[in-house]
């Protein structure tokens, strides 16, 4: 009987162990991470990207419902094909990259989870930070958890991978950006696209 | 020295169209750097890199143009040198 319940004890603290929520790390070795954003402009719209992410987000794939984390994207690394155009946008009037170096969304709450062959599709609800103003927002995500593909992205580790998809548009007059200023050049909505994958390595 | 600046606002014009053409008749901005898509095997996401790379737009034709103009507005400045005339009228004939 004893021996049974040590057993017991043993399978009950392996199976907690195996469904414990995983902390991702989203700082990638390989610099593929991005958030890319776009604003509208007459001539042609204005296309972006920024591989300067970090962050961490905590993911149980037994409980996909409770992720939550942070994700900073670094405004310096911001970048445009025009270098004239990307000293304006780093610049104090639009981004000032030099006062406010991190952009931020902060996930508190998954909504409307749907989870299928290891990809879940939510809302997430949580806080975007953009040129020092914090803002409560939804925002679409996709997550695709990928068990045991950390050794082939980075072949020195063994771990999962937890690549995070989403899209969707600011205001910059929400966040300060140039409020009512040159609307008719650049739109007011900023699409940003964030395609990131994070490792959990084992240990 | 009027011909001249004539002759160099229009080269101006037809070497930039032409470098405008050759560069792949960008009709954005100019661009000081292309982006470089690479997708990653594993996780399937599109990383951008950029390569630095001059690709003339449409300010570069409208820099070429106003500088052709000036060219072209100097030139007017300068007065055409009047022909020496020469005469055929045979000078009096003193009596």
């Amino acid at each position: 009987m004893k021996t049974q319940l040590t057993l017991l004890a043993a399978f009950g603290f392996a199976t907690a162990l195996l469904a414990a929520p995983q902390t991702f790390d989203f700082k990638d070795a390989k610099g593929i991470n991005n958030a890319a954003f776009k604003v509208d402009a007459p001539l042609e719209a204005i296309n972006g990207t920024a591989n300067g992410v970090s962050g961490t987000v905590t993911y149980d794939p037994e409980n996909p419902g409770a992720t939550k984390g942070k994700i900073i994207v670094d405004a310096n690394t911001m970048t445009l094909p025009n270098t004239m155009q990307q000293g304006h946008m780093r610049g104090k009037t639009w981004m000032d990259v030099e006062k406010f170096p991190e952009i931020t969304f902060d996930a508190t709450e998954l909504k409307n989870v749907k989870t299928e062959n290891g990809v879940t599709t939510a809302d997430a609800v949580g806080t975007f930070t953009c040129k020092g103003v914090s803002k409560e927002m939804t925002v679409p995500i996709k997550l695709t958890y990928l068990k045991d593909k950390l050794s082939q992205r980075l072949p020195s580790m063994k771990g999962d991978l937890l690549v995070i998809r989403s899209t969707f548009t600011i205001k910059r007059s929400d966040f300060g950006i140039n409020p009512g200023q040159m609307e008719d050049k650049v739109s007011e909505g900023i699409e940003i696209s964030l395609a990131i994958a994070g490792a959990s390595p084992v240990k | 020295m009027k011909s001249a600046l004539r002759l160099l606002a229009l080269a101006i014009l037809l070497v930039a169209i032409g470098y405008w053409f050759a560069a792949g008749a960008n009709r954005g901005w100019t661009k000081t750097s292309v982006p470089i898509k690479t997708v990653d095997d594993v996780t399937g996401i599109e990383g951008v890199t950029y390569q630095k790379k001059f690709i003339p737009g449409v300010e570069f034709l409208a820099a070429a143009g106003v500088a052709s103009l000036l060219c072209a507005g100097f030139s007017f400045l300068f007065r055409t040198k009047p022909f020496a005339q020469t005469s055929n009228e045979q000078a009096p004939n003193p009596k």
